[in-house]
């Protein structure tokens, strides 16, 4: 672990709580989360493993340039964003733009050239890579020449185990499912000692910043998820014994409620997520959420207005700020959930 | 169903030896197989052997002492195959050969024999286990050795690091009894491989186990975990008589 992300896990993860049925908030750390849940509960998270998605490339001129990987190269065409020189110590937005290149230009990674097979009309970032080799020597070619996405705020690089979750399994995310950070091994355990059941979905999560405004507000873009017939069942048995569906992240909230939308229920298997929540979606399954601190003005906040009255998320996003909490990545923390707060954690709860 | 149907296992050290006998017995169950070494050629035989027999492999090629390499080995495998059930920690490493005694071993090849035997195994079960926890379905089995346990003369390295090893797996039972994921430590006997010519050159062949037979009885254990309690050590040998009757 780097200096950096290991003295802010030495600095524990504060949680916000906020009952979304009473719009009582509270402040509590991410350890008592299996207090605040019972055996009726189930907690979903994202077990997507975080790739090691931004790649040094030279055009055929040798101008350098950042490939950030938008998805996993598990097609032969990969959608990636083109960031110019400089590297992940200057903030995204302030990068230079990459050289202006065209369908059929090359991007030489290490001993392999990656052809562009198209560019967006969104933003000229945006393209799609062809990748001249089979699926699993795009990955040898990754984990060898990858590193992970890198933050600004982050002085040291972050090495690629910094930037996975306690549970990542198959590598779709190209940034770090963040809002798992508080779910360490112990945590995992307690919540097994307490009855509390996990499952699992593995969401393909995109980009966070583009350094590109048009491109920027376009985000997310539609995003690939998997849901096991497992999660289906403890779904179903969850809401039939009056339990809560907790997402751990807006991702597992973007797939169960777009899985929900397009077949009235949440149904197993794979499909592209496009729905974007916000105030006016009435989410169907999905109780509330553990999630990052957001702010107003980001689509994860607008995702939080799907759960909770406007007055409340701003009194929770200004006690949030007044109190310093940290919003980034490597952060703390908040809990939107109904029915957290009303009777006292450990009481009974109405089901 | 066939238990190793709808199963996906690493192997490290998967490219000879024991390691590449439980790919067979594996993979022709059915299991979907990732087999890790360090040495490409290696690797590449072994794959062609498979292939000849129907079963296919991916082959990773990695150091499991190397800590950079954890992530790229789970990831890669993670990538084509999907999550890992089963994870066999087989790989390991004698330190010089001829095998010496404490007195004449560097620091360097006690660090470089704990490293791999030991380490590495840490570093892969760390990786992998709250995954299997929250799946609900996992098992780890580390293969160690007589040397774990007797104190043989001039086997100082890597006799401590299979110690380790089988208190590594102990460990990890304790801590994860709650869960659905399973630990053994498995002692597969003496058996007729090239690490066991490097140890000891003037072994009668005839007198070792084909690494065919212990991969068997080894796949035997690892379909009926329900028998041992999680966290025991196994001797193979204990299932040879349902394997071989």
């Amino acid at each position: 672990m780097t200096a950096a992300a290991s003295a802010q896990h030495a600095a524990g993860t504060r949680l916000l709580l906020v009952d979304t049925r009473s719009d009582e908030i509270a402040e509590s750390e991410s350890s008592a989360i299996p207090r605040l849940l019972d055996a009726r509960d189930l907690l979903v998270v994202n077990d997507a493993a975080t790739l090691p998605a931004s790649l040094v490339g030279f055009t055929a001129c040798g101008e350098q340039l950042e490939i950030r990987l938008l998805e996993g190269p598990y097609q032969e065409t990969t959608r990636a964003v083109l960031l110019g020189r400089g590297d992940y110590h200057i903030k995204t937005e302030l990068r230079d733009p990459p050289p202006v290149l065209a369908p059929g230009d090359t991007i030489a990674v290490g001993p392999v050239t990656l052809q562009i097979c198209a560019v967006s009309r969104l933003s000229p970032r945006l393209v799609e890579l062809r990748w001249p080799l089979d699926l699993a020597a795009r990955f040898v070619l990754l984990y060898r020449a990858g590193r992970p996405v890198q933050y600004s705020y982050v002085e040291q690089p972050l090495a690629l185990w910094d930037v996975q979750t306690t549970f990542a399994a198959r590598p779709w995310a190209v940034e770090m499912p963040s809002a798992a950070r508080p779910l360490t091994g112990a945590l995992l355990l307690a919540l097994a000692t307490r009855g509390v059941e996990v499952a699992t979905l593995t969401h393909a999560a995109g980009l966070s910043s583009s350094g590109d405004a048009a491109l920027d507000a376009a985000l997310p873009l539609p995003e690939r998820y998997d849901i096991p017939p497992a999660t289906v069942r403890r779904i179903e048995s969850t809401r039939a014994r009056g339990g809560r569906v907790v997402a751990v992240g807006t991702s597992v909230v973007r797939a169960l409620e777009d899985s929900a939308l397009r077949h009235g229920v949440v149904r197993a298997g794979e499909a592209s997520a496009e729905l974007i929540l916000d105030q006016d979606t009435t989410p169907r399954v999905v109780s509330g959420l553990l999630t990052g601190i957001h702010a107003p003005g980001e689509s994860h906040y607008k995702l939080l207005a799907a759960f909770t009255r406007s007055a409340t998320l701003a009194r929770a996003a200004a006690l949030a700020e007044g109190h310093g909490y940290r919003m980034h990545e490597f952060g703390d923390a908040a809990l939107f959930l109904p029915d957290l707060l009303a009777s006292g954690a450990s009481a009974p709860r109405a089901a | 169903m066939n238990w190793a149907d709808d199963t996906t296992v690493l192997i490290t050290g998967g490219s000879r030896g024991l390691g590449l006998a439980l790919a067979h017995e594996l993979g022709e169950r059915g299991a979907r197989l990732a087999l890790v070494s360090p040495h490409a050629g290696r690797l590449s035989a072994a794959a062609e052997q498979l292939s000849a027999r129907g079963v296919r492999a991916l082959t990773i090629r990695a150091d499991v002492g190397d800590k950079e390499a954890i992530h790229r080995i789970v990831g890669q495998a993670q990538a084509v195959l999907g999550p890992i059930d089963v994870l066999v920690h087989n790989a390991s490493t004698l330190g010089p050969t001829p095998l010496r005694s404490l007195l004449d071993t560097d620091c360097e090849d006690v660090t470089r024999a704990l490293e791999v035997n030991l380490v590495g195994p840490f570093r892969l079960t760390k990786a992998l286990a709250a995954g299997m926890l929250v799946r609900g379905r996992g098992l780890i089995a580390h293969i160690s050795s007589d040397a774990a346990v007797e104190s043989y003369p001039d086997w100082g390295a890597y006799g401590l690091s299979k110690a380790a090893l089988d208190h590594l797996s102990r460990q990890w039972a304790a801590e994860l009894s709650n869960t659905p994921v399973r630990v053994l430590s498995i002692d597969p006997g003496e058996m007729d491989t090239d690490m066991h010519r490097d140890a000891l050159p003037g072994a009668d062949p005839s007198t070792l186990l084909a690494p065919q037979l212990v991969a068997r009885r080894i796949v035997r254990i690892l379909e009926n975990t329900a028998r041992y309690p999680s966290g025991a050590r196994v001797l193979a040998t204990h299932a040879a008589e349902e394997v071989e009757s």
